[in-house]
C-alpha cells in the first residue's frame, strides 16, 4: 500500500494501480464522482461527460483520464456539479422523461444523479421527440423514449453476450438506438431475457415484459438511499477491471 | 418571520388532476402553522376566481389549452414569485403524452370513434377554450422562480419548500424529499 502511487481528489489522498483512470481509482478508494456512461465491467466510452473533473487545471472526463501520481484533482466543487447538472437537465429535455409512468422510477440512475444534483427541472424546452416503443418481443420491449445513448447495451452485447444486438446511427439531435434486425424489430434479433445488454440499461429503455412491479415503487434501490452513498457497491467491480484492461 | 404581515399565496390547476393540491391540504395539521404566515388569494381552496397582487403563485399543471395560457400570464403578472408544483407544471407531465400524436387524430379518437361514440361530435362550443397542439411545461410560456418536483411532491417536501422559502433560505430537497414520481 505505501509504494502505491497517489494523486489527490478534493484534497483528499487516492491511491491507484497502473492503468486505471482517475473515476476506477476513486471508486476502489469508496470516493464517488457522479457518472452516468460508465459501468465497472465495460470498457470507459467518455461519451456523457457527467464525470467531468478538473485536473491539474483542466477539464476532463474523469473514466477515461489515466491516473497520474501526484495529480490535483478536483470534483466536488459547485462549478462542476453545476456543470454535471446541466448534463443531466439536457438529457431530461432531449428525450421523453416521463418518470411517474417508467416503470424503471427509482433504479434509473439518470433520476437518482437528478435527485443528487437537486435538478428541480430541466429548464431547457422539451424536445418531445416522436420514438415510438419496440414491442415486438414477446419477453422484452424498448421504450425509445429514455434512451441516453449511453451505449453501455452496445458494449454488453459485443463483449459479454457476442451478439452485436444494439447499435447507435445518426448524428447529434438525430442519433438514435437501432436493433440487429432487417425489419427493425427486436423480435427479429437474437437477444434473450438472460443476456447482460437486458440488465445494464441504466435507464429504463430495455425492459421485461410481466416484470413491471417486482420491486414496488418506494422500495427500489435509488429510493433507499441516494446513488452517491452506493459507490462502494460496484468498487470491487471496478478494481477487476482496470486488470483485465492492463 | 416576526411581522404581522402575512405573505399573499394564489394557486391554481392549469392541466393537472388536482394531486398537487391534495398533497398541499396533506399536510394536515401544519396547515394552521403555515396560516401564520401566508394567506390566500385566489385559489380552488378559496374558490376566488380572479388572482390580486400575491407574494407567491403557485401553478399545479401544465398548459395545454388558451384559457391555461391566460390564467398563467395573469398570475405570473400578479405574482412576485411563481412557484411551478409537480410534474405536470414542470415537465408536461401525463397530459403531454399526447405530444407525439396528432391533436385532431386525438379528438377523433375521444369522440368518434370510440365504440359508444360513434359519429359524435366533436365539442366546438365557443366557450370552449382552444387546445394547443402541445402540451407545455409552464416555463416554456412564462418565467418560473422555483420547481417542487414529484407526481405529486409529498406534504413533507411542500412543507420543507415552505420552510426553506420563508425562513429566507433557497428551497433545497434532501434524498427522499425530491422524486419525480
Ligand atoms: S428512464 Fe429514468 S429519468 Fe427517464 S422516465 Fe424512466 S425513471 Fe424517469
Ligand atoms: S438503451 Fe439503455 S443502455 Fe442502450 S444506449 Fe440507450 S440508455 Fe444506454
Ligand atoms: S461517465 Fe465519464 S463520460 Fe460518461
Amino acid at each position: 500500500m505505501t509504494d502505491q502511487p497517489t494523486f489527490t481528489l478534493d484534497g483528499e489522498e487516492i491511491p491507484f494501480a497502473e492503468g486505471q483512470t482517475v473515476l476506477q481509482a476513486a471508486l476502489t478508494a469508496d470516493v464517488y464522482i457522479p457518472h452516468l456512461c460508465y459501468h465497472p465491467e465495460f470498457k470507459p466510452h467518455g461519451s456523457c461527460k457527467v464525470c467531468t473533473i478538473r485536473a491539474d487545471g483542466r477539464n476532463a472526463a474523469a473514466c477515461t483520464l489515466p491516473a497520474r501520481a501526484g495529480m490535483a484533482v478536483e470534483s466536488a466543487s459547485d462549478a462542476l456539479n453545476g456543470l454535471r447538472k446541466v448534463l443531466v437537465q439536457m438529457l431530461f429535455a432531449e428525450g421523453n422523461h416521463f418518470c411517474p409512468a417508467c416503470e424503471a422510477s427509482g433504479d434509473c440512475q439518470l433520476q437518482a444523479l437528478g435527485y443528487d444534483l437537486q435538478v428541480t427541472t430541466a429548464g431547457f424546452r422539451h424536445f418531445y421527440p416522436v420514438r415510438p416503443v419496440d414491442a415486438s418481443h414477446p419477453e422484452l420491449w424498448l421504450d425509445f423514449n429514455r434512451c441516453i445513448l449511453c451505449e453501455l447495451c452496445v458494449r454488453a452485447s459485443n463483449e459479454v453476450d457476442g451478439k452485436s444486438v444494439f447499435g447507435l446511427s445518426g448524428r447529434g439531435a438525430g442519433k438514435h438506438l437501432i436493433v440487429n434486425a432487417l425489419s427493425g424489430r427486436l423480435a427479429d434479433t437474437d437477444i434473450a431475457v438472460t443476456d447482460k445488454a437486458v440488465e445494464v440499461c441504466p435507464v429504463g429503455v430495455i425492459l421485461k415484459k410481466r416484470d413491471g412491479f417486482a420491486v414496488p415503487i418506494g422500495q427500489r434501490r435509488f429510493d433507499r438511499s441516494p446513488i452517491s452513498a452506493q459507490a462502494a457497491r460496484d468498487a470491487p467491480r471496478a478494481a477487476r477491471g482496470s486488470k483485465e484492461d492492463a | 418571520m416576526t411581522g404581522k404581515t402575512k405573505f399573499k399565496v394564489a394557486t391554481t390547476s392549469l392541466a393537472g388532476c388536482f394531486g398537487c393540491h391534495m398533497s398541499f391540504l396533506d399536510i394536515d395539521e401544519r396547515l394552521f402553522e403555515l396560516l401564520e404566515h401566508i394567506e390566500f388569494d385566489r385559489s380552488p381552496f378559496t374558490d376566488i376566481k380572479t388572482v390580486g397582487p400575491c407574494d407567491f403563485g403557485i401553478i399545479e399543471g401544465g398548459v395545454c389549452n388558451a384559457e391555461n395560457v391566460h390564467v398563467l400570464r395573469e398570475f405570473r403578472r400578479r405574482c412576485k414569485t411563481l412557484v411551478a408544483i409537480g410534474a405536470c407544471a414542470i415537465t408536461g407531465g401525463l397530459p403531454a403524452q399526447r405530444n407525439h400524436l396528432d391533436l385532431a387524430d386525438c379528438l377523433r379518437e375521444v369522440y368518434q370513434t370510440e365504440p359508444g361514440t360513434e359519429g359524435g361530435r366533436i365539442p366546438d362550443d365557443p366557450e370552449l377554450p382552444l387546445p394547443l397542439d402541445k402540451v407545455h411545461p409552464i416555463h416554456e410560456v412564462v418565467r418560473v422562480d422555483y420547481f417542487i418536483p414529484g407526481c405529486p411532491p409529498s406534504a413533507d417536501t411542500i412543507w420543507k419548500f415552505f420552510n426553506d422559502l420563508l425562513a429566507g433560505r433557497t428551497p433545497t430537497y434532501p434524498h427522499g424529499l425530491i422524486r419525480y414520481d
